[in-house]
């Protein structure tokens, strides 16, 4: 088998696969650390103190999967049918359907909660255009 | 092993039918298919509720710029609604948001042209706002649904729905429709934000929403409080035991625009105690 002008179809192959897998080489031994959302905020602790745990309107394992649908239900069942109260179907607590009035008591954290997850999975939603998201302090502490 | 076009084409679709079927299976929690179930969800109970809430605007009430301005305030302030300026100091009319305001007898009741009328009802100002129609244009245009009645008689809004089409506002009789030309967060004070409301987003169409969400926590409209006392009488007009009820159906009334069929419910008395 003759390779017309191999050398420069294999130069050319060997840029190729150098640029390509560029990410990946220059990522190497850089530590790409896990999002660790924080549930550790006042109102959360002080729920922990009253109830013994901590505890969301769903098991932890529901709001990380379904958080997006669950909350998209909720806008329609507020908005367009007047319900305002959710009854939990894992602790039967009721709960104010609202993102301000509601997440964002407990989750004050916005940076370190919806963010942390969001950012690295590099999707933006767009909540925050309109509602108003929770006065975070400086973050000195840690 | 050779193979046909065609048979080619048959195996790679059943493939990707059963490849897509079987993440999609996988991934699909039952809320997203049925949604929540009406024993998940109720209503507040200390929420006020209506067969058909109407409100009366008593024009004798209304005596000074500050109880217009303290009524406008009020709503304004509530709901987030940006107040945009001119360089110097005038309002910016262009990029204006409105829920409620006042305007002139000539274009609140333009069908009303009497030619030796009260001077004084002439040059005052009128407070104006939706009229929560019975059969409201802006419901019948609004391509996405955004814009609906609810079972209350309120034409309420999603704005997470609103694709800026500005329909509802070309079909409102009442110019009672803002559009948002920019981001209206640059017109709201920070300090002056409602914490408890949104505000709304750059290309979407806003109005008086009745005050929906405090109805639904027990509190009358926003306006209704700030107003000077019976200014604003908001209730259930389908009650006969109501106020709005009781005045509309002992004084005379006007509505805007009534003869376009629209059915307002937002009720003016002229003449007020003084003359009725």
């Amino acid at each position: 088998m003759k390779l017309y002008d191999g050398g420069k179809i294999i130069i050319g192959l060997l840029i190729f696969v150098g640029i390509a897998t560029f990410p990946f080489y220059y990522n190497i031994g850089k530590v790409n650390a896990k999002p660790e959302p924080k549930v550790d905020t006042p109102a959360i602790q002080e729920w922990e103190k009253q109830y013994g745990k901590k505890e969301c309107v769903e098991s932890k394992e529901f709001m990380k999967t379904e958080h997006m649908q669950l909350i998209n239900l909720w806008r329609d069942s507020v908005v367009r049918d007047m319900n305002r109260q959710y009854i939990s179907t894992s602790n039967h607590k009721k709960f104010n359907m609202s993102l301000q009035n509601g997440c964002m008591q407990c989750h004050s954290n916005k940076k370190k909660f919806c963010d942390e997850c969001h950012n690295y999975m590099a999707v933006k939603p767009f909540c925050w255009d309109c509602h108003i998201q929770p006065k975070e302090k400086e973050e000195n502490k840690s | 092993m050779s193979m046909d076009r065609r048979q080619f084409l048959k195996i790679a679709g059943i493939s990707s039918i059963l490849g897509f079927g079987a993440s999609v299976a996988n991934a699909t929690h039952p809320i997203w298919v049925k949604g929540l179930d009406p024993s998940q969800v109720e209503p507040n109970k200390e929420a006020l509720t209506a067969k058909r809430w109407a409100m009366v605007v008593d024009m004798s009430k209304f005596k000074t710029d500050e109880d217009f301005k303290k009524t406008i305030d009020a709503c304004h302030l509530t709901h987030n609604v940006p107040d945009f300026r001119n360089p110097d100091g005038s309002v910016d009319t262009k990029n204006e948001i409105k829920w409620i305001w006042k305007t002139a007898y000539e274009n609140a009741f333009p069908g009303q042209p009497n030619r030796f009328m009260d001077e004084h009802i002439k040059e005052m100002p009128f407070l104006v706002l939706c009229n929560h129609c019975d059969n409201p244009p802006c419901v019948r245009v609004c391509p996405t649904k955004a814009t609906f009645k609810l079972s209350n008689g309120i034409t309420m809004q999603d704005m997470h729905r609103c694709i800026g089409c500005r329909f509802c506002m070309a079909g409102c009789p009442y110019g009672a429709r803002s559009f948002n030309w920019v981001d209206p967060r640059k017109a709201i004070k920070p300090e002056a934000e409602n914490k408890e409301y949104p505000t709304r987003t750059k290309g979407v169409v806003e109005k008086c929403t009745f005050c929906t969400e405090r109805l639904q926590i027990g509190k009358m409209p926003a306006c209704v409080e700030a107003a000077p006392k019976g200014g604003l009488i908001f209730g259930d007009i389908e009650d006969p035991n109501s106020e709005v009820r009781k005045v509309v159906s002992t004084k005379l009334t006007i509505r805007r625009k009534s003869e376009l069929g629209t059915g307002p419910a937002i009720y003016y008395l002229i003449g007020g105690s003084d003359h009725a």
